[in-house]
């Protein structure tokens, strides 16, 4: 398990003492973070991270996860879509199935925590516990929140509106709320398999292993097999360069075998790359940190070319690791890329084609822009800037009506 | 040369949380009477932010509106104008305020209807707050050699805090100040007014700021 001091390699020793000086003044304060699953997706995978190193700041940081039976995580799934945007109808049934379970893990659980810290909605109704308990309330998204289903909006912002602060991604998910909204990006970890350093035996041995020739320039969007990330666009914009410049394209992701609609953009994707010796389509198992690691150190450019984007992490991954990144400036992806200064931001084929093409030719450039995002991650995306704004949050919740807080 | 501070200089380090408000705007109508409206918590944070999360990118672009006029709106002229605008000549968020109004203001009356640009959705402005939480620091000098000796050692952030933030949020405890009343360098504080802060980044700031105490200490 990584403690605070690992992190000063990447942060400097100044960061790691104002995190004390932060902690140190919340010590013995219970944080209660409540989700709604142990293992797997993203909440779990950084709560995993950032309670130890909570803890090791004096913080009294706890994890409770609530259950629910399988209908239950149908009913959220949907919910889940629906706050991407899809229209998706509820029946009554559903709706009452929501707030009962909700219900039995408030009688259930032990909620005493000074703060209470929930997470995404499956277990936001919990907050009608407050009036009974009182404590400190908090409510992250952490999903994406540009155009909500406005029914399933407006049934979990009566929920919301009663915790004391709310917590938002990327500045277009803030809503027209009467709490405060707290801008917190997720962040990287560079400690992580998906993100550490990696021996050049490494690299090449991935490389050698999927036949993707190193001393050809390497183009690269890692991301599931989804409309919204545009893998046929990215085909698109590798045919449009190379007819001028010799490269290689790697579109590597995960998840689409038991996703009905990533087979099927995965299968039009295969038929689009028609057997082109120069794309890779890699289809990776879920625990492929190493790889996707090693595809982003060999990149000579990595794209993003997301249409739709939650936070897009994968941005400031490949920025960590100093690569030119060419991305859609769509959800967060405006936040870990300024035009031009930490990497390039497109909104259509012929833009994206037009930036690879510069980045091909003017490694200068392209190095300058890597070198940019990678400092631009160090100082905003990476795991310590993350423990640092919740030490805050917690802090601004005793004194919630000033600008400037002396601590 | 007063060797003895009659008050030592405590450095502070300051931290930022950002918060949502949820307005946006599209339009240049949108961001003016967004900005008319806006807290100083909120011309605080899209006139300062830049400095201290790109930091090593300062002094370009110094501020959001003017960022967002320029590349999101494509008004190339009015984006430089806003984003000459000295901040260092105003000592109040809102005269700063009241500066950005007047120049937006100015060009949008020049501008017939039809010209009016709109940023392509998706890159809409989003006006956000920032709330600082101000943390004291072990660091303390009592005289002009430990001050020197503070400012290699303190992190940016802190001389950010001693430099921008306390000069427009909390004019109490900036360095000009202290060297002036405390130590009655009066020169020294002059020259620390004297330069200007926005267009540098952090780091040569604090090495702009160390050059001048060691001439100070070497003139004797």
């Amino acid at each position: 398990m990584a403690h605070l001091k690992d992190y000063e390699q990447f942060v400097g020793t100044e960061v790691i003492e104002e995190l004390e000086l932060s902690g140190q003044r919340l010590s013995g304060v219970t944080v209660q973070n409540i989700n709604s699953t142990a293992v797997g997706g993203g909440v779990a995978e950084i709560l995993m991270r950032l309670v130890p190193l909570l803890q090791e700041l004096g913080v009294n940081a706890l994890w409770d996860v609530i259950k629910g039976g399988e209908r239950f995580f149908e009913v959220t799934k949907k919910m889940h879509n629906a706050l991407h945007g899809q229209v998706v109808e509820f029946s009554r049934e559903e709706i009452d199935l929501f707030l009962e379970t909700n219900e039995a893990n408030g009688r259930e659980m032990n909620l005493h925590g000074d703060i209470i810290f929930v997470h995404d909605p499956q277990p936001c109704a919990l907050i009608r516990k407050k009036a009974d308990i009182g404590r400190k309330w908090i409510w992250r998204c952490h999903i994406d929140f540009s155009r909500p289903d406005p029914f399933t909006w407006d049934f979990l912002k009566g929920y919301i509106e009663q915790y004391d602060t709310s917590i938002f991604s990327a500045p277009s998910f803030a809503r027209q709320l009467s709490i405060p909204q707290v801008l917190i990006s997720p962040s990287i970890d560079p400690l992580s398999d998906k993100n550490r350093e990696l021996p050049q035996e490494t690299i090449d041995s991935v490389l050698q292993r999927f036949k993707i020739d190193p001393a050809r320039p390497i183009v690269t969007q890692i991301s599931r097999f989804d409309y919204l990330k545009d893998p046929l666009g990215v085909v698109q914009v590798f045919r449009k360069v190379r007819k001028y410049l010799d490269c290689q394209l790697v579109l590597a992701g995960g998840g689409a075998t038991d996703d009905p609609e990533g087979a099927k953009v995965l299968s039009e994707v295969e038929e689009a790359v028609n057997n082109d010796p120069d794309i890779f389509l890699l289809l990776l198992p879920p625990a492929s940190d190493i790889e996707i690691n090693a595809l982003q150190r060999a990149s000579t450019v990595v794209l993003q070319k997301s249409l739709r984007e939650g936070f897009g992490l994968t941005v400031a991954e490949a920025l960590w690791k100093g690569k030119p990144v060419i991305a859609g400036a769509v959800g967060g992806i405006p936040l870990q890329i300024v035009h031009k200064y930490s990497g390039l931001l497109t909104h259509t084929i012929d833009g994206t084609a037009f930036a690879l093409k510069q980045l091909l030719q003017n490694s200068q450039y392209a190095r300058k822009l890597g070198e940019n995002g990678r400092e631009h991650v160090r100082k905003n995306f990476l795991i310590t800037r993350h423990l640092r704004d919740y030490l805050l949050l917690f802090h601004s919740l005793r004194h919630p009506d000033k600008n400037i807080v002396y601590l | 040369m007063t060797l003895q501070a009659r008050e030592p200089f405590h450095f502070h380090t300051r931290q930022t949380l950002t918060y949502l408000t949820g307005r946006r705007a599209s339009t240049l109508d949108e961001l003016l009477n967004g900005i008319k409206e806006a807290s100083e918590a909120s011309i605080y944070h899209h006139t300062h932010h830049f400095l201290a999360q790109h930091e090593f990118l300062s002094p370009e672009p110094p501020n959001d509106f003017a960022y967002w006029i320029t590349n999101m709106l494509q008004e190339k002229l009015l984006g430089e104008e806003v984003a000459s605008i000295d901040l260092r000549e105003y000592s109040s968020l809102r005269d700063i305020q009241s500066a950005i109004i007047d120049v937006i203001g100015r060009f949008q009356r020049g501008v017939s209807k039809r010209l009016k640009r709109q940023a392509p959705a998706g890159e809409e402005f989003h006006f956000m707050e920032a709330k600082s939480f101000v943390i004291p620091t072990r660091h303390v000098a009592r005289g002009l050699e430990e001050f020197k000796d503070c400012l290699e050692r303190v992190s940016i952030h802190s001389i950010y805090f001693h430099v921008f933030e306390a000069r427009l949020r909390e004019r109490n405890s900036d360095f000009s100040m202290w060297l002036s009343t405390s130590l009655q360098e009066e020169k020294l504080a002059q020259e620390f007014l004297q330069f200007d802060p926005y267009t540098q980044t952090l780091e040569n700031l604090r090495r702009t700021l160390i050059r001048l105490v060691e001439v100070r200490l070497q003139e004797g």
